[in-house]
């Protein structure tokens, strides 16, 4: 557990937060999925967002860079508030960088195309200064030498590798993971917690929304447990894991500490 | 088998059944594989066997190739009359110059000439994927301005031919190509506006769509042609031509923007999502992620109609412009061609056939080409 505590010591509490919701609220019709949802992460933070399916995490999530519009309350990212103002959207979206659990490569495009294009055409990049880029970051991710295959010729780790250092071309300042590993073979699933664990280690300020506990453990400041849209409880990945205090959470731990 | 923990060497490998290949075992699976079988190919082969020999007599061995000039000057058919049997390509012989460029001045039928060959290089040079690029806007302009040139006259020393005496394939090139050239893009904008989430947009998006397709082309043309002009102000008037024109743009344009459509729906809506964290605004989505996936997903129903489209500019005929289909049935109106409308009606199906199929051919190779991505 050194490691999780020399991470931790490299948040900034004193600096303004990466990322600030207050008493968020959504609705899919008339599903309350999101009810009065409040939290800070701290420039540098990594949360796990962990809790039932249903729970409301990956729609949480979502709405930081406005995939999923919320409809009351306040979302600040990177000090600049989200509204329904097109030019504050490109500007988080820009600073935010995301992988989803399908992957969602381009498939149309090599790999090398699909960590090209949005450095080139978003951050009007020259084309060769954005192909050393994304080759550095591929290199990261340790596939460099699958750089001008399509995205259908490589396994699905390998795809999401691809989609982390597709995100990471951008240089976002923040990166949201929804369930990365959950459309994964098992023998899969290391090879893209391990490069998670390498991109936390540079102090990028993350959240993930994930079941892989030890992930947790390894690399959270704070975990953050949802169920039926709200923040049920949160903590160090000792207190929620060790020590949970709702019997939500504890129902839940039950429940997947089952399945492993 | 119930003890799966122990580490048990791999089987070996078998190899796969002894499948029988070549010719004699192709054919005694699929032709002579029972007595049944075998009596229905014996029965298609006699058929298949008689009418191609049939039609060998008919076309080449019995056939006639030319007419003597008669006493009266015009061409003598009698020979061809006295021969039911046999083909009379004379017809072809006679008459292909009207077939092909109507009633355009006989001595600059050079100019028509020179037009469908530059179509068809334009066909072949925009079909290479090197002249994918800007390039190809500037080729297309100084060849359909050549086009005009050609066509019209009046400049260079070109005498003037006016729309009214254009005819035969040029007609049907210019239909079929400017059609398609601008229907397309238009079907691209309709279709993303029918997705569009502007209410105004998408209202007139599917209003154009359903009208234009709830009405047969002809009625179309005979609007663009008959009751278009009586809109217009004293005096001023739109080439026939053009109307005809504008009227196929519009229809293509209705049908191509639903096949647009189905591979816009048909993408993971993963994509959209991917593009838009990436920071991608509207238009470069639609340009670079979902457009070209969309309409690699639609090429053969895309091909289709147009190859549907090429041949309906046939029906120009009923508003009195003189294409390939309307020059052909014209040269056998003459009373000693009468008759003889069998071969013109061949010839015409292969120039129609040759177009076609150059263009299903095409977008076979494409086809293969822009889906390697999916191969593994």
């Amino acid at each position: 557990m050194s490691a999780a505590e020399t991470l931790a010591s490299s948040v900034r509490a004193d600096a303004p937060p990466a990322i600030l919701l207050e008493r968020v609220n959504k609705w899919f019709g008339a599903l309350h999925v999101l009810r009065d949802v409040s939290m800070q992460v701290a420039t540098g933070e990594r949360v796990v967002v962990c809790g039932p399916s249903g729970s409301g995490k990956s729609t949480l999530i979502r709405c930081i860079n406005r995939l999923e519009e919320h409809q009351e309350g306040r979302i600040v990212v990177d000090g600049i508030e989200l509204t329904d103002d097109l030019r504050s959207l490109d500007a988080i979206r820009r600073e935010v960088g995301m992988v989803f659990q399908s992957f969602n490569l381009f498939p149309h495009l090599t790999i090398l195309e699909n960590c090209t294009l949005a450095p080139i055409w978003v951050r009007k990049m020259p084309k060769k200064q954005a192909e050393e880029l994304a080759m550095e970051y591929l290199t990261r991710v340790r596939i460099p030498e699958q750089a001008h295959k399509y995205p259908g010729q490589l396994s699905g780790g390998q795809q999401q590798r691809v989609a982390i250092a597709r995100a990471l071309c951008m240089q976002p300042k923040i990166m949201l993971f929804d369930e990365p590993t959950s459309a994964l073979d098992p023998e899969m699933i290391k090879e893209v917690l391990d490069t998670m664990v390498e991109l936390a280690a540079t102090g990028m300020t993350m959240i993930c929304v994930t079941h892989e506990m030890g992930f947790a453990r390894q690399v959270a400041d704070r975990v953050v447990f949802m169920d039926r849209g709200e923040i049920v409880e949160q903590g160090t990945p000792q207190e929620i894991f060790g020590n949970p205090k709702t019997e939500r959470l504890q129902l839940f731990l039950s429940q997947i500490l089952r399945g492993h | 088998m119930s003890d799966i923990a122990a580490p048990a060497a791999l089987p070996a490998s078998r190899q796969p059944p002894v499948r029988m290949t070549g010719p004699l075992a192709w054919l005694r699976e699929n032709l002579f594989s029972s007595w049944w079988s075998t009596a229905v190919t014996l029965a298609l082969a006699y058929l298949l066997i008689r009418y191609a020999l049939g039609f060998v007599d008919w076309a080449f061995v019995n056939a006639i190739w030319s007419v003597p000039t008669g006493a009266n000057g015009l061409p003598d058919t009698s020979s061809c009359r006295n021969n039911p049997g046999g083909a009379c390509w004379a017809v072809i012989t006679e008459k292909h110059r009207f077939i092909l460029f109507g009633t355009y001045p006989f001595d600059e039928h050079w100019r028509p000439m020179l037009v469908c060959a530059l179509f068809v290089g334009l066909y072949i040079v925009s079909a290479m994927r090197r002249f994918w690029n800007w390039r190809i806007v500037p080729i297309w302009l100084v060849t359909l301005s050549l086009i005009g040139v050609l066509m019209w006259g009046g400049v260079f020393g070109l005498t003037y031919v006016p729309q009214e005496r254009w005819g035969g394939l040029p007609i049907t090139l210019i239909l079929a190509t400017f059609g398609l050239a601008f229907a397309f893009p238009l079907a691209i904008l309709v279709a993303l506006g029918r997705r569009s989430k502007l209410p105004a947009i998408k209202a007139i998006c599917v209003l154009y769509v359903e009208l234009i397709r709830g009405v047969p082309l002809i009625s179309l043309l005979f609007m663009a042609s008959v009751m278009f002009p009586l809109f217009l102000p004293e005096g001023m008037n739109i080439d026939k031509l053009l109307r005809a024109q504008i009227a196929i743009i519009l229809f293509a344009g209705a049908y191509l923007a639903e096949v647009v459509r189905g591979g816009l729906q048909a993408l993971p809506k993963g994509q959209y999502e991917a593009a838009d964290a990436l920071g991608l605004s509207y238009w470069k989505k639609t340009l670079l992620i979902v457009l070209p996936q969309a309409l690699r997903l639609v090429i053969p129903p895309l091909v289709n109609t147009f190859i549907g489209f090429f041949k309906d500019t046939s029906l120009v005929l009923i508003i009195g412009i003189f294409d390939l289909l309307t020059a052909g049935k014209t040269a056998i109106i003459e009373p000693q061609w009468q008759g003889f409308g069998v071969e013109v009606y061949v010839v015409l199906g292969i120039i129609y056939f040759i177009f076609c199929f150059a263009m299903s051919k095409y977008s076979a190779g494409l086809e293969a080409e822009f889906n390697r991505h999916r191969r593994r």
